[in-house]
Formats: C-alpha cells, structure tokens, sequence
C-alpha cells in the first residue's frame, strides 16, 4: 500500500491510499481537485497533469516520449510536470507528494 | 472496401509534404496533417485564430454564407473564451453524475433492445439519430419528447441532396433556437437556455445572441460527429463480432476501446484556423489572413506516434489521439459524447453477439485532392442476440 499525497491549485493538502491502479484514478476516486481524468488515462487528454515535489523525483522516474509529447504543449509545463495517468500505484510511491497543476 | 474499415486518406501527403491542399468556396485551406504539427498549431491560438471577425471562416465547409451568429465559445479566442469555458465547463461534465449517465444508459439500452426485434435497422436514422437526439434532451435539461421535432429534421440540418450547405435548412435550426431562448425567457426552467440566461460572464449578463450562439455549437458540434461514431462502431463490431465478447468478458476495457474507435474512426476529419500573420508549417509558407485546417483524422493515423496505426487495437494503452481536438478550444461536448459511447459498448456486448450487414452507402467527404470515408449515409443491418 502506498500513501500519496495531493496539493491542490488552492493549497490544500490530501493524503490518500492506494494499492494499485494509476495515480490518475487514484486522485479522481477520492475527487481530487483540478484532475479529472478525461480520457481514462490513455495519455490524451492530460487533465491529470501534476507536478512531482522535486525530492520525490527519482520515485517517479522519468515521462516516456508521448508522455512529454503530450506535456510539451501544455502552458502548465515544468521540469517537474508528470500526467498522473501514466504513473501506477505501489508501494515505490509511499510518501510521494504530487501538486495538481490546475 | 469493407464497411468496417476506414482507411487514411492522407498517408502519402502527410509522409511526403506534411500539408495538403484544399479549395473551399475560393477560400483555400492549407490542411496541417502531422500529429506533431497538428498539435503544436492548435496550442498556437494567437497565430492561428478561431475567433476572427468573419464568422463561421473556421468551419470547413465555410459558413460565412450561412451563419451571423457566432459559435461560443468555439469562435471566440482567449482570454474571453477562458471566461466562457469557466462558465459552461461544470454543465458539460454534468454526464459523469450518475443520475445522468442513468438516463443516458436507459435511453441507449431502449433503442439497443428495440433494434434487437427488428430484421433490418437502418442505423443512422433508426437508431444513431435517435440515440443523439434523445441524448441531447439531457446535454439540455428539457423534457424528452422534445427530441422527437429533431429526430424528424432527419441527419442533415445543414446539407441537402445538391448542396454542401443549405441556408434554409440552417436557418430552421436556427429559429428554432430563437424560439426556445424566448420560451425560456417568458417561462424560465433549469434548462440550459434559462441557465445561460442568467448568467454572468465577466460580470455581465449574458446576451440572448450568445446564448443562441453556444446553443447553435450544442446542437450542431455534437450531431454528425456522434451520429458518425456510433453509426461505425456498429459498422466496426459487424465486421469484428469477437470484439464484443471480448468486451462482453472484459468490461474494463470499454474505456480504452472507446478511445481507440474515436482515434480510428476521427469522426470530425478537420477544424480550421485563420492565420494571423505570415507564418509557416512543415516549411510550407502561409499567408497572414489565409485558413489552414487542423487534420485531426490524418494525426491520428501519424505513423510517427502509433504503432499499427490504420488497426483498431481495443486496449492500446498509450493513446494521444486528437478526435476531440487540442488546446484551448478542445471540444466541450466530449465528456457527454464519451459517456454515450461508454454506454452503447456496455449495452452492445451484454445484449448482441453479432451484427450482420444488409446494405451499406458510405459517406465520402472530397478534399480536394483527397477522398475520406467519415461514416456512412445509411447502413442497414441485423442484430443477432
Ligand atoms: S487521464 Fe487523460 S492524459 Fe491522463
């Protein structure tokens, strides 16, 4: 089990858990502010776009190519920018900080 | 061809120039047919504009013969369009409230069963126009018999037999809508129309011709785009009835092979944009004040970004597809569009195993140099339970 922890755009702090599944459902199941999830998270819509708190970086890795692709277009994008779709739940998560973009 | 297949049409150009040529009512249109550059034009709002003066230039065919009204917030660029996007947002996501998606589901499954009685359905009017007629009473919050008027309109509100685009069918939606704002003026509702009417964009209220202008959007964005994607996700799963039991088994997966039947299908082929400057794309010169199009059926065929892309591959996973645009004006209707199609490939594997094809006549759009297969202008079939 991981505990994830989501700051949305007006400052408030929520902390979930989760076990499996991407980070995108994880955020819409617990209604999470500012990510939607349009596109079910087939990396199309990028209304699940958060950036990584830098010290958790090396937990999250790195975008794949579409992935920044999507981001590259996008005027919320920083060198911290991950759409949340595209990053599963586990335990290599625990403790991981997203903020919402939007 | 068979019927459930929808080639590129844009291969050879797109590998080889990245544009394509088009004439329009001697407005020309440079088509941008790159996934990449697709993108990257449609981020690009202050170069490539939607909300120039000439109303209607932007739609391909042209409807600046045709229209007055301007389309909102389709015609209108940041940073009024945000203001009006903040508005409408909430309504249009109101699909994923369950007492929405209820309705919709028992709208669609009524129309599934009823198609199930019969030996021979003519799907776009029979049963596509139905499903986004009486889908749409809920887009607007008025009472379902409602849809029966549009359903009788037929498929084509803007087109004729000889003509691209026909005024007087226009002008029939149009007044019609007049006449719904100033019903919903003497007698307001929670509809749509008395929602807009009272409200306040950027602390004024808004005009009875804006709200004609986002009801015009409503109705006409969201009718031959939806008509196309249910009438060839039925004309897909003819031709692959093992996709239905596969979905039958794998409910799971509904979500991403709606996404992938929206890649393949594209049901809207392209949306343009007037340049604002000279500028270029793909090295190709373009003139401040000429259109270009957003080709978002040739993106999505880019062999650069997907792999197999003239398949339908049900569970593609990673799938940047662009059917629903991109950027700032991308389409409002989607969330309402992706709950139907959600719905309709539940209801179909639960209840059909295979559907056989009676007769079919595409509908093929001519693009100047090129010829696209974007849905059909009837397709007669048989469910089999
Ligand atoms: S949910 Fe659409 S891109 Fe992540």
């Amino acid at each position: 089990m991981a505990k994830i922890t989501f700051i949305t755009a007006d400052n408030e702090s929520i902390t979930v858990e989760g076990t499996s599944g991407s980070v995108m459902e994880l955020a819409v199941n617990n209604n999470i502010k500012g990510i939607d999830g349009d596109c079910g998270g087939v990396c199309s819509c990028a209304t699940c776009h958060v950036h990584v708190e830098s010290e958790f970086v090396a937990k999250t890795g790195q975008a794949e190519e579409l992935e920044n692709d999507m981001l590259e277009f996008d005027d919320l994008t920083n060198e911290y920018s991950r759409l949340s779709c595209q990053l599963q739940v586990s335990e290599d998560l625990d403790g991981v900080v997203f903020k919402v973009a939007k | 061809m068979k019927a459930s297949e929808f080639p590129d049409a844009f291969k050879d150009a797109r590998q080889k120039e990245g544009v394509g040529k088009m004439n329009d009512q001697d407005d020309p249109v440079t088509m941008v047919l790159r996934h990449k550059e697709v993108r990257k034009c449609a981020h690009q709002w202050q170069a490539f504009q939607s909300g120039g003066e000439e109303v209607g230039r932007i739609v391909i065919p042209s409807e600046v013969k045709i229209r007055d009204t301007r389309q909102i917030p389709f015609e209108i660029d940041p940073p009024e369009h945000k203001s009006f996007r903040d508005i409408l947002n909430p309504w249009f996501k109101r699909p994923l409230d369950e007492d929405y998606s209820a309705k919709l589901a028992t709208i669609i499954e009524e129309i599934v069963e009823e198609s199930l009685e019969s030996n021979n359905v003519e799907i776009v009017e029979e049963f596509a126009l139905k499903l986004q007629s009486r889908a749409l009473t809920l887009l607007l919050n008025i009472p379902y018999s409602e849809a029966d008027l549009w359903i009788s309109w037929g498929t084509h509100v803007f087109r004729s037999d000889d003509s691209d685009l026909d005024v007087n069918k226009a002008n029939i939606l149009y007044k019609y809508i007049d006449k719904q704002i100033d019903l919903a003026i003497e007698n307001p509702s929670e509809s749509l129309y008395s929602v807009l009417l009272n409200s306040e964009v950027d602390g004024k209220k808004m005009t009875k011709e804006e709200v004609k202008g986002v009801l015009i959007l409503t109705f006409a964005g969201g009718r031959d785009t939806v008509i196309n994607a249910v009438t060839n996700s039925i004309a897909y799963f003819a031709g692959n009835p093992k996709a239905l039991a596969v979905l039958k088994e794998k409910p799971e997966m509904i979500n991403n092979a709606v996404e992938e039947l929206v890649r393949y299908f594209s049901p809207l082929t392209q949306m343009g944009r007037v340049a604002t400057k000279d500028t270029h794309v793909c090295e190709h010169a373009i003139k401040a004040d000429t259109r270009i199009s957003l080709n978002w059926a040739s993106a999505n065929r880019d062999e650069n970004v997907f792999e197999n892309p003239n398949e339908v591959v049900l569970d593609r996973k990673v799938n940047p597809h662009v059917s629903f645009g991109f950027g700032t004006h991308n389409c409002l209707g989607a969330t309402h569009a992706r709950q139907i199609l959600r719905i309709l490939l539940a209801k179909l594997s639960q209840k059909v195993t295979s559907i056989a094809i009676l007769d079919s006549k595409e509908n093929i759009e001519n693009l100047g140099e090129f010829n696209r297969k974007v849905g059909f202008n009837s397709l007669n079939v048989q469910f089999k339970k």
